[in-house]
């Protein structure tokens, strides 16, 4: 049996926010090819849709990338209106990448030394 | 005799956004200059409501209405772009293009520099009275019933790459598209049909690339310990070498800050993406599922592999119009049960301020930006252990009626001897909304075209 261990998704990928209107787009980008395929597999649109519960995305599309091994997650009207309506003090979402970052995932051990961010 | 087609075009971006650094473009137009080959410098600095900006900026003052920072932006690189035949496209005409060409050349007069060959790019403003109809028609309900402020068409390279070939030394546009600002060069470079969807299509990612400024070259990256940047304080801006194929490959100037790798490059191709099959521009579709990202050189990154479909047949449209007014305030409260202290006050001021429609209630410090504008999130928190003890109570709503929206202003001031114990450094702030609505209206409703100003 693979030994899994759950960590931030900020261990496998980094990322940055976009705004378009009332929609978001948040790219997702494996660290390291190895860790492409616990990406495809873990950042799912339903558990994305989860992540942002408290935005309450009317629809989350995930768009693969594998060559680049990224991501482009949409969401769709979540940004209460967008930057011309909302009342947030960051009315384009441009922290959004890193409410994404903080999902768990979980991760077979032995991919551990392909994450990004400080060596244990 | 080789063609100046043979060489390879360099474009340089020197701001990304209207506000960006004004000290960029130096040391770009210096490393294009040190290349020898034929080069373009661009500056990028309208966004969706910088437009809308602008035109209120020009009912006041009839000569404004162009980015505020031109001469900013210009003053440190025109005598060396005219000397060194370095050619400058920009969007900073925004709502007054003529007004931008006007004041380049008295800047050159100033600078005691030759008179610059400008043209300025016309079409794209639909704010006046003659194109309503067209709006109503491609809004139909959605056409707003509030003043229209700013009516914008995104137009394509094509008028661009004609100035340049035309012999500008500048191009001053309005509502370009961001990326067309680098396709118009390419174009004008290499000669390529303007249905040579995939050549276009790549070149369009260039732009794509440059079009935030050093948002490629590790600006926007930084994140100790995962991202390091070298340099953030003197960014480098980037350098995109365009080939016959339209393929690029970014750097940025020699012993400049930051940094171009894989990542940022591909932090970069995603940014303000929808489907990264059918990245629609005025120009193109271009699809990068297909691209490449290839590390060729210390701080030197190719993208190769972008495809390209027929462009659309219709331009996007961007109106914005006035909505009301916007109001915030804020408070402080700190040492023990500072939170406690903060969310009281909030709930004094949702008490105070019903019904005036919803109260965005924020706790700087517990949580501020994650959360909706319901606020439901905040509540949700409430359980928490409630101890931190530096918290920035901050308020926001808005509403059609001025006098409406100024009470928030005034309950927030009314705090320091009304509210909880201990609140300090009230800041509030009024501003005018505004609105915006999109729509895609016929290219052929557009009459985009260019004149040389005298």
């Amino acid at each position: 049996m693979t030994t899994t261990i759950t960590v931030p998704l900020y261990r496998l990928a980094h990322s940055r926010t976009g705004d378009k209107g009332n929609r978001s787009n948040i790219s997702v980008i494996a660290w390291h090819p190895a860790l492409w395929d616990v990406l495809v597999e873990q950042v799912t649109e339903a558990a994305v849709a989860h992540q942002f519960a408290q935005r309450q995305p009317r629809k989350v599309t995930r768009y693969l990338l594998p060559q680049l091994q990224a991501m482009n997650i949409v969401l769709d009207d979540v940004l209460d209106g967008g930057v011309n309506d909302s009342l947030n003090l960051d009315s384009h979402g441009k922290a959004l990448s890193y409410l994404l970052l903080d999902m768990p995932v979980t991760v077979p051990a032995h991919l551990a030394p392909h994450f990004g961010g400080p060596t244990a | 005799m080789a063609n100046k087609a043979d060489k390879k075009l360099l474009v340089g971006c020197a701001a990304g956004f209207s506000g960006d650094r004004t000290d960029a473009a130096l040391p770009v137009v210096q490393a294009l200059i040190a290349s020898g080959q034929p080069a373009v410098l661009i500056f990028e600095t309208l966004a969706e409501r910088t437009l809308a900006l602008a035109q209120l900026a020009r009912r006041t003052d009839p000569d404004a209405g162009y980015e505020p920072l031109l001469v900013d932006l210009l003053r440190p690189v025109l005598a060396q772009c005219l000397a060194h035949g370095v050619r400058i496209v920009s969007n900073f005409g925004a709502a007054n293009p003529q007004g931008a060409a006007h004041r380049i050349h008295a800047l050159a007069a100033e600078l005691g520099l030759r008179c610059p060959r400008i043209a300025v790019v016309k079409g794209d403003d639909l704010s006046g009275p003659e194109h309503r109809a067209l709006l109503q028609d491609a809004l139909g309900s959605a056409m707003p019933t509030e003043p229209i402020v700013s009516a914008n068409a995104y137009i394509g390279a094509q008028a661009v790459a004609d100035a340049l070939r035309a012999g500008a030394d500048i191009v001053v546009c309005g509502r370009v598209a961001d990326p067309s600002l680098v396709l118009g060069p390419a174009l004008a470079h290499y000669g390529w049909a303007l249905d040579d969807w995939v050549r276009l299509a790549r070149a369009t990612m260039a732009g794509h690339l440059l079009e935030c400024g050093a948002q490629v070259s590790g600006g926007y990256f930084a994140d100790p310990g995962y991202k390091d940047v070298p340099g953030l304080a003197q960014l480098g801006y980037p350098i995109a070498e365009i080939d016959a194929d339209g393929h690029c490959t970014i750097t940025k100037p020699p012993g400049t800050g930051g940094c171009i790798t894989e990542r940022t490059v591909k932090e970069q191709l995603l940014y303000e993406l929808h489907d990264p099959a059918a990245y629609l521009t005025p120009d193109v579709v271009a699809d990068i599922t297909t691209a490449r990202v290839t590390t060729v050189g210390n701080d030197a990154v190719r993208l190769e592999g972008v495809q390209g479909h027929a462009r659309p047949a219709t331009l996007k449209v961007n109106v914005c119009f006035e909505s009301g007014w916007f109001a915030e305030g804020e408070i402080s409260y700190a040492g023990p049960r500072a939170e406690a202290r903060a969310r009281l006050a909030g709930e004094v001021l949702r008490e105070r301020l019903q019904g005036l429609g919803p109260l965005r209630i924020d706790l700087i410090g517990v949580t501020s930006i994650f959360g909706d504008d319901t606020s439901r999130w905040l509540d949700a928190s409430a359980s928490d252990s409630r101890d931190t003890r530096d918290v920035r109570l901050r308020v926001a709503l808005q509403h059609r009626d001025h006098a409406s929206a100024q009470r928030l202003v005034r309950e927030v001031t009314a705090l320091y001897t009304c509210g909880p114990a201990g609140g300090g450094g009230v800041r509030t702030a009024m501003r005018p909304r505004l609105g915006t609505v999109s729509c895609l209206v016929p290219r052929e409703a557009v009459a985009v075209r260019f004149e040389m100003v005298d």
